[in-house]
């Protein structure tokens, strides 16, 4: 008991001089009931029940096993819609991390010199930031018509907003020596910011665009959920119908893809930095 | 020498890349040629610059007494306290089940094969977006916000453990050297030695999950797992502009507030 009170409340220290000195609450005294009070608030208002869970959860494992051998046959019809996927985060990727450098540069702080313009791309982005992409697609959709190039714009879109944050916030960090040096020799900014501050960045900002790009398969990989194109309706369509050995093939392929970008991409990357 | 041939000197220095240059942009064309090819570009439909004119004056003039309606179950603030509630309870439950699972995946607590067995099964939970756990844990518990917190349960322990794993493997060794020279059992050596070093990172780390998974819980909405996103779906399906203003309005504050919070407390901890 005394070892469990002294978990929150440390023994207070004698110094040699006699001086007694208490040491600080730890701030788990408050932090573990509130945490605690909005767990169980959460658990009343979601209806979490772990009993639930026991007697349904084996449904989980009938749905895994059914995956069990995947049904390979099936690959004829996956490779399509597969194709498309890849092809729309690409085409989104590309659209976006373009986008993504002009906006970048009127957001930066040692560029921008109207704290106004900074202010308002700024306040946009993080508001457009908050739409998570199946939101934009959804609204793509209807803006653009089903398929691929609403996925596309979507992609498009969310990834303009996290590029411009990450490719400002490295413009801001850039080295201004050779900047100013051309200001001084009369080059406009966009000029001097073109030829000075850029191929520091080109590196990272390839980088950052293969970081998005790895993203951007998984996200589009969901996307055909409300129509916007790729392999997540034909995965939606499947699970409907509960023909599980299709589901096994198509989750499969996609872990292969996903690995395989994902390998391609870190070794870009790693020659980039 | 004159300043021009001395530059022109150092121009002719210059590593010859552009055949190299040349190939690598060809090739990337190339893909993009391929890949509009995929995406028919088809502009927008006919109707499509009303519906959008319709959705931006939407997210300025939202339907007020929907956006407002702290009383009842429907309202959208309603909503966001049970889309928060989703995300909160995924990421405890996420970051629980992560302790263990790191612990025995890292390298310097467990024989490194059975750390590569864990890494493995990490991260093939990791390769799954959340939407695809959702939709198969919709034909277990059936829709609602209980498949929502075990939909995010389980994408969050694919992030947390990953990162929870880097953090068990910087642990200093000295330190609990230090307290076993200094006496202490082990309960003491957990308690001084561990915990400390521990803490704040695994804290910091759930607490930016958490912010991801505000996020998701919008998105998972709409397969049908509880919160937000099925009246957002349903409310823009249905072109009803005025209430999918309103609980567009809704999320946009909600977020900014959960990532201001998280980023302050994350701020703390470090």
């Amino acid at each position: 008991m005394e070892r469990i009170k002294r978990l929150f409340l440390p023994k207070p220290i004698t110094l040699s001089n006699g001086k007694v000195i208490q040491p600080k609450m730890s701030p788990a005294i408050y932090v573990v009931p509130i945490l605690t009070f909005m767990t169980l608030y959460s658990i009343q208002l979601t209806g979490f029940k772990l009993a639930t869970l026991f007697r349904r959860g084996y449904q989980f494992f009938v749905i895994l096993d059914g995956m069990i051998p995947p049904n390979f046959a099936y690959f004829e019809k996956v490779w399509e819609p597969l194709l498309a996927t890849i092809m729309m985060s690409i085409l989104g990727t590309v659209i976006g991390s373009l986008l993504a450098l002009p906006a970048a540069y009127i957001s930066s702080e040692n560029m921008m010199k109207s704290k106004f313009v900074k202010f308002i791309t700024k306040a946009f982005l993080s508001v457009v930031r908050t739409f998570p992409i199946l939101v934009l697609a959804l609204l793509f959709r209807i803006i653009f018509g089903i398929g691929a190039f609403a996925g596309t714009m979507a992609i498009g879109i969310f990834t303009f907003t996290i590029m411009t944050k990450m490719f400002y916030e490295l413009i801001d960090t850039a080295d201004m020596g050779p900047f100013e040096a051309l200001m001084s020799s009369g080059a406009s900014r966009i000029q001097a910011f073109w030829v000075a501050i850029m191929p520091q960045l080109w590196g990272q900002y390839f980088s950052l665009v293969l970081y998005n790009f790895e993203m951007n398969i998984r996200n589009a990989a969901i996307l055909g959920y409300v129509g916007a194109g790729g392999i997540g309706l034909i995965l939606n369509e499947r699970l409907g119908w509960r023909v599980y050995p299709d589901v096994g093939l198509i989750l499969l392929v996609m872990m292969i893809t996903v690995y395989m970008i994902e390998s391609l991409s870190r070794t870009i990357r790693k020659k980039l930095l | 020498m004159s300043l021009n041939s001395r530059v022109n000197e150092q121009l002719s220095k210059q590593p010859k890349v552009l055949l190299k240059n040349t190939a690598i942009i060809v090739l990337n064309l190339l893909i993009l040629f391929l890949s509009t090819q995929y995406v028919e570009i088809k502009g927008l439909t006919e109707t499509g610059v009303d519906i959008a004119g319709a959705i931006i004056q939407s997210i300025f003039t939202p339907n007020l007494e929907f956006l407002l309606n702290f009383s009842t179950k429907g309202g959208v603030p309603y909503l966001l306290l049970e889309t928060a509630a989703i995300a909160f309870l995924g990421t405890i439950v996420g970051a629980i089940i992560s302790i263990p699972m790191a612990f025995l995946s890292s390298r310097n607590v467990v024989p490194s094969w059975v750390a590569h067995i864990g890494v493995a099964i990490i991260t093939v939970i990791r390769t799954f977006p959340a939407v695809v756990y959702g939709l198969m844990f919709i034909r277990v518990t059936g829709p609602g916000a209980f498949t929502g917190v075990l939909t995010l349960a389980i994408a969050s322990v694919g992030m947390i453990s990953k990162l929870y794993i880097e953090i068990i493997e910087e642990l200093d060794p000295g330190i609990i050297e230090a307290l076993d020279a200094a006496g202490c059992d082990r309960i003491q050596k957990i308690q001084y030695g561990i915990i400390p070093q521990l803490l704040s990172n695994f804290l910091s780390t759930a607490i930016y999950r958490f912010e991801i998974n505000v996020k998701y819980a919008t998105i998972l909405g709409m397969v049908g797992a509880g919160g937000i996103g099925a009246p957002l779906i349903f409310a823009i399906n249905a072109y009803r502009w005025k209430d999918a203003g309103a609980l567009l309005v809704g999320l946009i504050i909600f977020v900014l507030i959960v990532e201001a919070i998280s980023t302050q407390l994350r701020k703390k901890l470090a």
